[in-house]
């Protein structure tokens, strides 16, 4: 018997009063699955994320359909919904910060996850959590386990966070930026810790991230979002060696490697002019259009639907001779 | 006298600087350790030098020497073959003038309650330069690529890439020979990133400016500069030109870095982690 994805998403549309966020967002993430949602900042990502925690702002709606672990988490209660978190689904943000409590020891807020969730004692809650601590490679986990978050660095935090949402086993983590705000000697290390943790208890991954070479690194399949709707999705082997989509093609030209820069200077890197559209101004047609080079009329005009290439475009960029 | 092929604007000698630490104890003598330990590092006109370095090795300790924030405790600042601390007052005035701050996020750089124009205008007051002040606005608009319009907005009105184009701006109204950019592209998605970096790059080119230009993504340094220092805790280890210098790496705090770069390349052939 197959299990269950880990969760599948139809039709997401997440926003507030007239105005939508997230405007048709659709995909399915099997048990173990690595997915990578990349976009810009403002095209809806951690909308998405939120969302799919229940934890969309107040005032905001959510629609659609969200399938895990047998149930439509849209129509779920706040109650079960709290009860939920943590366990079969959890989430890291960027800024451990703002999800850590600063007045509680970070070992006593790993246990409490593992207390809340499982019929452990405190005192097995604890060693668990230690034993958390020494698998997310943290040095003298005894003493770091009593600190206060204020007292360790933000490497350490954000590995703090790793374990809390690894704690209950979930079968989904989200992870939203969970490396922007780390120094790239450390963003490696938490990759492999966050890589390794997910892959020997099969626990699905979404990446939510800005970083095209984070997604490279991590996941199986990637969802590129522009103005609340993925515009390319597919495995990111394809998508990242052969982009479909006009954006995906000028995001993937706007990073710089070493092997295209040339060293006498001439190099000139490709950018995408303009800006990701304010939500009370949305182009209209593909929203993209404003900023496209292969633009036409239709395009201006109606609204492309991902197709069988994987890019929702009226002019898909042309296949990479090999 | 020998003649020397650099010719630099701006210069850090032998620059040494401690800052104390929390004494461990009541009868513990006070400690202090070297945040910045000898250091040379100079920038000719239409340069773009970059400097790279973990968190913490010294990176902004240097440019706020190099800008004049903080005096060096030893070693010397030469601006245009002077001493910047031991200058007459119009040869410091001369320094403040030509040598401008970019810095990471221009969301918290920029009065968010005043408008573009009046933000613009504000360090030819503060640095008391006289002339057509309208005039210069509008040549430095049009060296950023940014339109008239954008004056009379407010800062909540720009995306991020924007801005960092108008805190540019503003770093050029006093027609500085030097910008030292700490970080100025780290806050920004990669599409405007490429924007913001071409537009420096142009600068550098256009107006014959040294750039001094500190980020954390390698790639960037090396598309962005021509000769790159590398610090690790305080020291300046190796310089080199980037692309050569970050294949090649031969210190080890070069390695350390290299090593963590992640590129979509060797994530594609499964070997980033
Ligand atoms: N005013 C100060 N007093 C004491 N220590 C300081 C002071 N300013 C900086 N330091 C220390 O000096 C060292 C270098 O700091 P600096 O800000 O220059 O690093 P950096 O290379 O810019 O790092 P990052 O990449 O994180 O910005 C650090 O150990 C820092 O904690
Ligand atoms: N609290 C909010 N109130 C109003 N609009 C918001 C709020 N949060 C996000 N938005 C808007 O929703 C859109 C998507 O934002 P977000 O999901 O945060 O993007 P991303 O995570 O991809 O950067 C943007 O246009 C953003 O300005
Ligand atoms: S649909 Fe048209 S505007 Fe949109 S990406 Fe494709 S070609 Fe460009
Ligand atoms: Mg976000
Ligand atoms: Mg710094």
């Amino acid at each position: 018997m197959t299990l269950a994805p880990a969760i599948e998403v139809h039709d997401l549309v997440v926003g507030y009063d007239a105005l939508n966020a997230v405007r048709g967002v659709s995909f399915t993430l099997p048990r173990g699955g690595r997915m990578g949602l990349v976009g810009e900042s403002g095209s809806g990502k951690s909308m998405t994320a939120l969302a799919l925690m229940g934890l969309s702002p107040t005032g905001w709606h959510a629609a659609g359909q969200v399938l895990h672990d047998g149930v439509d988490l849209i129509t779920e209660t706040d109650t079960s919904f709290s009860k939920r978190r943590g366990r079969t689904i959890s989430m890291v943000f960027q800024d451990p910060m703002s999800s850590l409590n600063p007045v509680r020891r970070v070992g006593d807020q790993i246990a409490d996850v593992i207390h809340r969730h499982s019929k452990v004692s405190r005192r097995e809650a604890m060693k668990q959590a230690l034993d958390l601590m020494v698998q997310m490679n943290m040095p003298r986990p005894e003493q770091l386990a009593r600190s206060y978050p204020h007292q360790i660095s933000g490497g350490q935090k954000q590995r703090i966070m790793i374990a809390m949402a690894l704690a209950c086993y979930p079968q989904l983590i989200i992870a939203d930026e969970p490396t922007t705000a780390l120094d790239v000697t450390v963003q490696k290390q938490v990759l492999r810790l966050l890589n390794a943790a997910a892959r020997d208890r099969n626990t699905a991954l979404l990446m939510i991230t800005h970083d095209l070479p984070v997604i490279a690194a991590m996941c199986d399949t990637v969802a590129v979002m522009y103005a609340g709707r993925i515009v390319e999705h597919g495995p990111v082997q394809e998508v990242f060696r052969s982009p479909r989509h006009h954006y995906t093609r000028g995001l993937l030209d706007s990073q710089p490697t070493m092997d295209n820069i040339a060293l006498d200077g001439s190099s000139r890197l490709g950018s995408i002019p303009g800006m990701v559209p304010p939500l009370h101004n949305l182009p209209t047609g593909c929203a993209f259009h404003p900023r496209c080079a292969a633009a036409s009329e239709k395009c201006r005009a109606e609204m492309p639907e991902l197709g069988a290439n994987g890019a929702a475009c009226w002019h898909p960029v042309k296949e990479k001779a090999e | 006298m020998t003649l020397s092929t650099r010719d630099p604007i701006l210069a850090m000698q032998g620059v040494t600087q401690s800052y104390g630490l929390q004494r461990t104890s009541l009868f513990a003598p006070p400690s202090s350790f070297k945040v910045l330990d000898s250091i040379d590092f100079d920038v000719c006109a239409g340069e773009a030098v970059g400097l790279v370095g973990e968190s913490g090795a010294g990176k902004t300790t240097l440019t706020r020497i190099l800008i004049g924030m903080e005096r060096p405790q030893q070693g010397r600042l030469i601006f245009e073959g002077n001493d910047v601390w031991s200058a007459t007052p119009a040869e410091r005035e001369r320094f403040r003038r030509s040598v401008q701050m970019v810095l990471q996020n221009p969301r918290s750089s920029l009065d968010p309650r005043m408008r573009i124009g009046t933000a613009l205008l504000e360090p030819m007051r503060s640095l008391r330069i006289e002339g057509d002040h309208i005039k210069r606005l509008h040549e430095v608009l049009e060296q950023v690529g940014l339109d008239k319009s954008a004056l009379e907005r407010f800062p909540h009105e720009f995306s991020g890439g924007q801005l960092q184009r108008i805190a540019i701006a503003r770093a050029l109204m006093p027609n500085p020979r030097v910008l030292v950019a700490d970080e100025p592209v780290s806050a920004l998605d990669v599409s405007i990133q490429a924007q913001v970096l071409n537009l420096l790059r142009d600068l550098v080119r256009d107006l014959n400016l040294g750039l001094v230009f500190i980020a954390h993504d390698l790639s960037v340094v090396a598309y962005t500069t021509s000769r790159v220092s590398v610090i690790a805790a305080g020291r300046i280890v190796e310089v080199g030109q980037p692309v050569e210098l970050f294949t090649r790496p031969t210190a080890a705090a070069t390695r350390n870095l290299v090593d963590a770069v992640l590129t979509v390349e060797a994530g594609l052939e499964g070997k980033a982690l």
